[in-house]
């Protein structure tokens, strides 16, 4: 469990970044695509799991006015799993949604991106993701941009 | 007071047969799939999250299948599978500034940073019915600009708040109480009413903000941004022990600014309003926006005089899954109950007719 108030460290630790950034590029990559990465590894990689994988939910806050004193918002699904392989290195995943698989194989890769096959699977799975989560985040991000208006004020309505 | 019956098993399985019959429909047509649910009716799915307080677009389109498109039935069985779920805890509090922007309007600034970027609306369509979609005809591509929005677009508050004509929304750095764990209080805290206001349900609130509009407990607001898009939520989990991603969800927020006077603390500024809901829900957001700021009267020392300014009745009210089970409790068999109402309506009939007697007697 974390702790209730779930308290943000000010500056999350350096060590932490490279980490930090494939958990995020996991958290939003499609079942088949890990399941893919995985398949193509050789030796197929062993593991087992020290809990879950398991449906939950997060209590998501927002803040008051946007940017004022948090308050509980709502809850949002969300699975996780944590598995270890055989040489004891342990990977974690809490992934949106309720898709046990995906949050297993999640799981496996921040086990493996620690490992020795880090470059491997960096190459090969979370650098195309990444790309391609951005390349459809600026494509929703052109299409809204396509509605930008300049109102031009007439008369005054009222 | 209901009392438990026994009895009518065969009839009550008959009649769940019959309500999956119902459901089905015509047999000759397709079944409607879940997933075209989430994709067709987006804002239905939104509105059953919203107001299950629960964001899991695929549940919610299942609840709508199941409840026939009954919104406020789906939000129901949403809420009640809920229940069935552990909580793994709680996330960092959003960051809606840095939404990636789907639409984003401001009523009080022409020209802002960023822009105003009017994404899929119907504001400026004629609400005419479209009878293409009787034929399954598929609309044209979308366009796409060549640059795309800015990924930080500051609030349209932002300027008033750096003047200080803005009330400022202080963090206190507590932890914010929780509905679901702790029974609702009163007088309430505003992170308490705010949450319970983000599940309200949508008539209501949009009921008690447009009576704020017409007088009864007026607040003079001015809708200074709508923005809806996707926010990323992370949590600190205690494996990690930094905050790490865990996905994205869509949500649609609304900044109301309202005149106010000054009291004898506070000089002349304009105060808020806060709107924040799950998914694309404009109306929700806005009309929780005018009745957060109308409960707000209290605080700022104004007159608690209509109802939209009295929490008690706004926050007790304000939930269709708790408003829908008590009323439609009362279709459950009250025989023994109604028995002794009948035994004590006839009682006083004929006390009353023994006494309308005696007095005729000793008229005569």
């Amino acid at each position: 469990m974390m702790s209730p108030s779930a308290v943000l460290p000010a500056e999350p630790a350096d060590s932490a970044a490279p980490r930090r950034r494939w958990l995020s590029v996991l958290a939003r990559t499609p079942r088949d695509t890990l399941e893919a990465a995985i398949s193509a590894l050789d030796p197929a990689p062993a593991w087992t799991r020290l809990r879950g994988p398991e449906t939950g939910m997060i209590m998501v806050r927002g803040r008051m006015g946007g940017d004022g004193a948090p308050f509980n918002f709502g809850e949002m699904t969300v699975t996780r799993c944590s598995v270890a392989l055989p040489c004891g290195t342990v990977g974690h995943a809490y992934i949106a949604g309720r898709d046990h698989r995906r949050a297993e194989l999640a799981a496996l890769c921040d086990c493996l991106l620690q490992t020795s096959l880090f470059a491997q699977l960096n190459e090969a799975l979370i650098e195309p993701e990444r790309r391609r989560q951005a390349a459809e985040r600026d494509k929703m991000l052109r299409r809204s941009a396509a509605t930008r208006v300049d109102f031009q004020t007439l008369v005054r309505m009222g | 007071m209901y009392v438990a019956v026994k009895g009518g098993e065969a009839a009550i399985e008959a009649s769940r047969t019959l309500l999956a019959a119902s459901r089905r429909g015509d047999r000759t047509l397709p079944q409607i799939e879940v997933a075209q649910i989430e994709q067709q009716l987006g804002l239905a799915v939104d509105r059953v999250m919203g107001e299950a307080s629960l964001y899991d677009r695929e549940l919610a389109a299942l609840a709508i299948k199941q409840a026939q498109g009954d919104l406020q039935e789906a939000a129901f069985l949403l809420r009640a599978f809920r229940t069935t779920l552990p909580r793994f805890g709680a996330s960092l509090p959003i960051d809606t500034a840095c939404m990636t922007i789907a639409r984003r309007i401001s009523a009080i600034y022409k020209d802002l940073p960023g822009g105003q970027v009017l994404g899929p609306t119907v504001d400026y369509t004629h609400r005419l019915l479209d009878f293409s979609l009787i034929t399954n005809e598929e609309p044209p591509c979308v366009p796409f600009a060549d640059a795309p929005l800015a990924t930080d677009m500051p609030r349209a508050t932002a300027a008033l708040e750096a003047e200080g004509l803005l009330t400022s929304e202080p963090d206190d750095g507590r932890t914010p109480p929780d509905l679901t764990r702790e029974p609702l209080m009163f007088p309430a805290s505003r992170a308490v009413r705010l949450q319970a206001l983000a599940r309200g349900d949508e008539g209501f609130l949009l009921a008690m903000g447009y009576s704020t509009q017409r007088g009864y407990g007026g607040t003079h607001p001015f809708a200074a941004e709508i923005r809806y898009g996707t926010v990323t939520v992370e949590i600190v989990s205690e494996e990690l022990g930094f905050p790490v991603e865990i996905g994205d969800i869509v949500v649609t927020e609304c900044q109301m600014v309202n005149q106010f006077k000054g009291s004898k603390t506070e000089p002349p500024q304009f105060t808020r309003g806060y709107g924040l809901v799950f998914g694309h829900a404009e109306r929700r957001a806005m009309g929780m926006a005018l009745v957060d700021r109308a409960l707000q009267a209290r605080e700022l020392g104004e007159d608690v005089v209509a109802p939209a300014q009295d929490e008690e009745f706004v926050l007790s009210h304000a939930d269709h899954v708790e408003a829908s089970g008590f009323v439609q409790h009362l279709k459950l068999p009250h025989y023994v109950d109604f028995q002794s109402e009948l035994e004590l309506i006839r009682s006083l009939r004929a006390e009353a007719a023994a006494r309308a007697e005696t007095a005729l007697k000793a008229a005569e």
